[in-house]
């Protein structure tokens, strides 16, 4: 899953591909849990990990927003981890290097595009420029 | 102050929006905001009606006839968002096909990947060619959707899908390291059932050369399974392709090197030696300064503890610092191996980094580190006192009831398994109910006290504090406290003067239950408060255990109608109707019933002496020394299942069958197993406990109880015959006929040996327990073991044989080694100590040679243990 979150926890936009969080309650519930477990962390200089429920959550912040891949607690850390790089340099790019919750929100069509092209339905995608 | 240029907006408004779609003259950039607005409410959590998607979806239809690149990106997303029906669909066919055709690759690309997620069969068919063609497209972002949405469609289409082998294979060579990816991806997805082909596409890709990191672990990983699907023959040589993911440790890409490790620690019966160059680059990830390295390593590490602590032990300087490490799921991991691979004199060490640490993390990562706590001092028992120590600190600190309840069960487990640390362990508890906030807990400690304070040495000391309990606390602990001081009034005489004194005071308690209490103790306990024995029977009544199943006493008990004629318990069923078993979520898909092995009650040794002490039969039998693992007594997929655990007392064996009926229409009664011990001379039927009946798919037990000669390891072999009446049932409403028909089913021989004599114990320390058991009882002598398959083989046929426990490690022999050293402990019947070392040496190409020396605290054992090895 890919979630973009605001510095108070709330949704800039979200691309969840597994059943296993059916309704948007559900969803909203996760992304409360997940905002309020990684809160304290530092994730600025380099991106940060942790485990909770059986997912693995690779995750960056930047400015006023929390970026955040998740993956099954079977996956390699290292790729996950490389899939939220490609995100990210993916944005930098088209945002020119202006990554906070303006700009993310006045190009949301830019994030969006950037989310369907690094990720294909659960699949990593394209664009990952060293790969 | 929160902007969003999406403040205040609103569906409906969004909606009518979106009327400029229909515009002859659109605009493409006022288009893509209002998708991008449709885009923000889908991702809010808002939903369409039917209607509201419907007409969206037409509007948006109108947009390919824009050629404005940017605002045909925004239409293909928000296509696949709004998932269209079938009928739906065939409005954006011909545009989308049109695309799928287009000059520009970015059309192309994404035309496919929009056709292929909103396709039916019959569409499929119809661009199949084109998707075909995409597949070895030049542009790796064509080919790459294409492969994609292939690996997709594999779900719903797989026949199509499978068609197009050759072009992936195609792929597959491809330069674009993506298109590998995704190319190599899909073909195995084609192949995966193909076990010859998937080892093929292996072979050839591990020769060759693979350019992207992505397609590197995905090869790794078809690797690991090709490996485990194939008979590999660890005594010759090297895994087959073992080399090729050593190689990858050295692979420039970091995701590529772990996944290698990774796969490495997960190879099924990895050695020492193949686990080391793995380990040595996971070692180098922990000092790493990316957290998601540092994560990665030691959760593997962690993992490969389990199995092999030894293996890790080289790495626990590094992680002890990551004991400090600011990301708290790393420091858990970390605190979590330590104990595995750790040894004795880093106990202190390690004690004081988790102390501090304890404060920083979350009531589940505490739970943790407490279960981590309790293994190391089973672990390492003479360190109990520190350990137990900082058990009863955390204690007193803040906490959840999950949590206190965790500390809880360990300080009552290290009191039952270490007897020197007893005292300090019920001092610690008392302590901690002066202050306890959670009423089960309470009651909990007061219960456990009642039971193991009066065998102390000084019960006395403990009245104080469970008294206190009676004055300070609710109700429900003031009862359990009530109980607590009749048990040790009843159990120690030389307190009843105080206990009865304490009592009397409680009659005047204000809730009924308590009084009651106080009321029925004084007045069974006996001598009214002077100093005399309480009479057994008194006792079992009051304290003993309850002989009918809880749930059985609770139905007849409201059944019961108060009449003249009192309550008689022994009208309670005493057999509990075993509930069919959920569903566990991992394991295998069929049902229990149809082949799963019957499981019988829950298989550890409190489970067992619970079992066997609640059947009048065999509760003079004493205390259980060991039970075995089931042993199956039937072959997989018949129409009885049943396996045997052997239960061995000091005079007595009981074997207890583990029955299951697989047929649905029938209903056993009177199960019982007749047992010919011709070929067990010492033994003799004394008794046997009948199963009443076995229904389909409900697991139950029948016994055969032995008498054997007392202090002797008598072995023997039993033939099994199962015997019972059966009934047919007619499987829609599940009655069974009133008649039945006699029937046998033979059973596997089963064998008595002499490892079941045996408990596997470990010792932490070996050689200091090997200097301290002296030589009084020492018996050495040498044997042949004639030519072996390997020096390995031997070692462990002869553990086997012996039964007991290899110690720090020594039962891997490393391979190519011409001799080995194995030391073993156990305790054998009679709760004697033993210690073996075994001296192994290849005389000669095959020849094993081996010296046993075993040391114990009987003469009779050790010579006992060489008789075993002699005559196996």
């Amino acid at each position: 899953n890919i979630l973009i979150l605001d510095s108070e926890g709330k949704r800039v936009a979200v691309k969840y591909y597994s059943d296993e969080w059916p309704t948007n309650s559900a969803k909203l519930a996760f992304e409360k849990s997940l905002f309020g477990r990684t809160l304290k962390s530092n994730a600025r200089t380099e991106a940060e990990i942790t485990i909770f429920d059986s997912n693995i959550v690779i995750y960056k912040f930047v400015q006023d927003l929390h970026f955040f891949i998740t993956g099954g607690d079977d996956e390699n850390e290292l790729l996950l981890a490389t899939v939220l790089q490609g995100l990210f340099d993916a944005i930098a790019l088209r945002l020119r290097n202006t990554i906070d919750k303006r700009e993310a929100l006045e190009n949301l069509d830019v994030i969006f595009l950037c989310i369907d092209e690094v990720v294909d339905q659960g699949y990593a995608f394209t664009y990952l420029s060293s790969y | 102050v929160d902007y969003s240029p999406f403040l205040g907006i609103e569906k409906g408004a969004v909606l009518q929006e979106a009327r400029v779609f229909n515009d002859p003259q659109l605009d493409p950039r006022r288009c893509s905001q209002v998708i991008t607005k449709l885009l923000y409410l889908l991702n809010q959590g808002e939903t369409f009606t039917k209607v509201e998607a419907t007409e969206v979806f037409f509007a948006v239809t109108k947009l390919f006839q824009s050629r404005d690149m940017g605002l045909r990106r925004m239409v293909y997303v928000i296509i696949k968002e709004l998932s269209p029906s079938a009928d739906e669909v065939i409005i954006v066919t011909s545009s989308l096909m049109k695309d799928m055709t287009s000059k520009t690759d970015m059309y192309r690309a994404n035309a496919i990947r929009v056709l292929c997620r909103i396709t039916d069969g019959t569409l499929l068919t119809q661009i199949e060619r084109y998707l075909k063609q995409a597949i070895v497209d030049k542009n790796p972002v064509v080919a790459s959707a294409a492969l994609v949405s292939g690996i997709h469609l594999l779900q719903t289409n797989p026949e199509i899908v499978k068609r197009w082998s050759n072009e992936v294979q195609e792929a597959v060579q491809s330069r674009a390291a993506l298109v590998q990816f995704h190319a190599l991806a899909l073909l195995h997805q084609i192949r995966q059932n193909d076990r010859l082909a998937v080892n093929k596409l292996v072979s050839s890709l591990t020769r060759g050369s693979v350019r992207s990191p992505l397609a590197q672990c995905l090869l790794i990983r078809y690797t690991s399974q090709v490996i485990r699907e194939s008979t590999n023959d660890t005594q010759t040589g090297d895994r087959p392709f073992y080399d090729f993911l050593e190689g990858c440790l050295r692979h420039k890409a970091e995701m590529v090197i772990f996944e290698a490790a990774r796969a490495i620690t997960e190879l099924n019966g990895v050695t020492s030696r193949e686990l080391t160059p793995a380990i040595t680059v996971l070692q180098l990830f922990l000092s790493s300064s990316k957290p998601v390295l540092r994560f990665a390593a030691v959760r593997t590490l962690n993992k490969v503890a389990m199995s092999h602590p030894t293996a890790v032990t080289n790495c626990n300087i590094d992680m002890e610092s990551l004991i400090s490490d600011q990301n708290r799921s790393i420091a858990t991991l970390a605190i979590t191996t330590l104990p595995k691979t750790g040894n004795e004199s880093s106990v202190d060490r390690l004690m004081k980094q988790i102390t501090n640490f304890m404060s920083d993390i979350a009531d589940e990562f505490k739970i943790v580190v407490v279960d981590a706590i309790r293994s190391l001092c089973l672990k390492f028992p003479l360190k109990h006192r520190s350990l137990m120590n900082f058990l009863s600190n955390i204690l007193r600190e803040e906490g959840g009831f999950e949590y206190k309840k965790a500390i809880v069960d360990s300080i009552v487990i290290l009191i039952r398994d270490i007897p020197e640390a007893k005292e300090s362990g019920l001092l610690h508890l008392c302590e901690f109910i002066e202050d306890c906030e959670f009423t089960y807990l309470s009651t909990q400690i007061l219960h456990f006290l009642g039971i193991e304070g009066p065998k102390t040495s000084d019960p006395s000391k403990y009245i104080r504090y469970i008294y206190n309990r009676v004055h300070l606390e609710n109700a429900t602990v003031r009862a359990g406290a009530v109980s607590t001081l009749a048990k040790f009034g009843a159990m120690v005489d030389g307190l009843k003067p105080r206990i009865f004194v304490l009592l009397r005071r409680c009659l005047f308690d204000n809730d009924d239950e308590v009084r009651d209490r106080a009321t029925l103790y004084l007045n069974t306990l006996g001598g009214d408060g002077a100093v005399v024995e309480t009479d057994e029977g008194v006792k079992e009544f009051l304290f003993g255990s309850l002989d009918v199943p809880l749930v059985n006493l609770e139905n007849s008990l409201k059944n019961y109608d108060p009449s003249e004629k009192a309550f008689d318990i022994n009208t309670v069923p005493k057999d509990v109707k075993t509930q069919p078993l959920a569903e566990k979520k991992a394991t295998s898909k069929k049902p229990t019933g149809l082949g799963a092995p019957p499981p019988g009650p829950p298989s550890t040794v409190d489970a067992y002496e619970k079992l066997l002490s609640s059947i009048p039969e065999f509760a003079s039998f004493g205390k259980l020394f060991k039970s075995s693992a089931p042993v199956e007594l039937t072959e997989a997929e018949t129409e009885y299942a049943v396996n045997v655990v052997k239960h061995i007392f000091d005079g007595h064996v009981v074997f207890q069958y583990n029955c299951s009926n697989t047929i649905p229409e029938q209903l056993l009664e009177n199960v019982t197993v007749i047992v010919d011990a011709s070929e067990a001379e010492e033994f003799a039927e004394v008794d046997s406990k009948p199963l009443r009946q076995l229904p389909y798919d409900s697991p139950g037990q029948t016994f055969v109880a032995f008498e054997k000669p007392e202090g002797v390891s008598a072995v023997g072999k039993f033939s099994n015959m199962l015997r019972f009446i059966v009934k047919e049932v007619d499987p829609s409403t599940g009655e069974a006929e009133d008649d039945g028909v006699e029937d046998e089913y033979q059973l596997e021989d089963l064998e008595l040996v002499a490892a079941d004599y045996m408990l596997k114990v470990g010792v932490s320390n070996f050689r200091n327990a090997w200097e301290s058991m002296g030589v009084d009882f020492e018996h050495v002598d040498e044997y042949g073991l004639g030519p072996r398959d390997s020096l390995a083989e031997a070692v462990n046929a002869v553990i086997n044989l012996l039964g007991m426990q290899p110690c720090e490690g020594t039962e891997v022999v490393p391979p190519n080694s011409r001799s080995h050293t194995c030391l073993l402990s156990g305790v054998y019947i009679g709760n004697v100590k033993v210690l073996v070392r075994l001296q192994f040496g290849l005389d000669g190409p095959k020849d094993v040679a081996m010296k046993l020396a075993v040391r114990s605290e009987d003469e009779t054992v050790s010579d006992a243990i060489h008789e075993i090895v002699a005559s196996g």
